[in-house]
């Protein structure tokens, strides 16, 4: 089981999640940008950071990298990516989730922990946490306000796409907890299939209590059970 | 040959930093202004002797100069509105 954790140039939170997948006990391997190639990975991380520097829009260019092409192909067929604050952003760029993450509304940048509630457990990454779980997880970002249009926001509700929202510790999702000013207090969002998430909120700073919690961990033991019961059934297939 | 990209918030989208900046022109004393949004000019020369057509700027455009789900863009060439 091993997970690809894509470094852009300007990634910084690339280091957190290849400890966080070991500590959760996966197996990580850095891929650079430049690469065409994910042969041999069970599932993909875009990790945050400020690619590109955020040149132009948070995203707009790292998903032209090469190795997005490959990222594309493995989301296609079905296996699981995450992408985590930019790798969200650079997720929405490249067309691979529904919306787009504007500026935060009091144009601040936002660095403190948050509540979210577990609005879908239809993904790999949520699989095994049972529905409306409150999770603490941090977010670290000036640009997470995520928007889409009145008629997606309906579609995204029906399917089941609104994974986590903003929400109080006791799991009340009214705007008073809404840190960015997300529509509908969005925190993270899937594609249809389920398959690619992103998430504005960094699970992988929360895997050790020693650093603030272990609510992270939920999101990548998820991930390694949902592909232990892949790889078994593949064996039995076989 | 040079061209100029205007990248604007969709209407309807709230600009947070239009409206901290019209309230600064409210406290500076100028009351007049009801609204300001605030979007990005990119300028473009090509390179000697390459001529681009508006089907291309447009292109970049829609595929990496504007994200269209937030943003509006228009362009002009030097000298021309289009």
């Amino acid at each position: 089981m091993k997970t690809a954790i894509i470094v852009f140039p300007g990634s910084n939170c690339d280091l957190d999640a290849f400890n966080a997948i070991l500590q959760c006990g996966g197996e990580a391997e850095y891929v650079w940008h430049m690469e065409r190639e994910l042969e041999g990975f069970d599932a993909v991380i875009l990790p945050g950071g400020f690619s590109y520097g955020d040149y132009l829009r948070c995203g707009a260019i790292a998903r032209f990298s090469p190795i997005m092409e490959a990222v594309k192909k493995f989301a296609d067929s079905g296996r699981p990516v995450l992408g985590i604050c930019n790798g969200f952003q650079i997720l929405t760029e490249a067309g691979l989730l529904p919306g787009t993450l504007l500026r935060n509304k009091n144009l601040k940048f936002i660095c403190k922990g948050t509540f979210l509630k577990v609005e879908s457990t239809c993904t790999p990454f949520t699989s095994m946490i049972e529905k409306g779980r409150i999770l603490k997880i941090p977010v670290a970002h000036g640009d997470g306000n995520y928007f889409v249009d009145n008629s997606t926001l309906k579609d995204l509700e029906e399917n089941n796409q609104i994974v986590f929202r903003y929400s109080s510790p006791n799991g009340d999702t009214s705007s008073l907890f809404n840190p960015n000013g997300s529509i509908s207090n969005i925190a993270g969002v899937s594609n249809l299939r389920g398959n690619v998430l992103g998430m504005m909120p960094h699970p992988e700073r929360v895997v050790n209590v020693l650093t603030g919690g272990t609510d992270g961990s939920f999101i990548f033991r998820s991930l390694f059970s949902m592909l232990e019961g892949v790889i078994a059934s593949e064996a039995v297939n076989s | 040959m040079k061209a100029k990209v205007f990248v604007t918030l969709k209407k309807g989208i709230a600009d947070p930093q239009g409206f901290a900046v019209r309230n600064a022109l409210d406290s500076m004393g100028f009351f007049g202004v009801k609204e300001v949004r605030i979007g990005k000019l990119i300028e473009l020369e090509t390179r000697d002797g390459i001529e681009i057509t508006a089907e291309t700027v447009e292109e970049m455009c829609r595929s990496l100069f504007a994200n269209t789900i937030m943003e509006d863009f228009s362009f002009q060439f030097q000298g021309e509105e289009k």
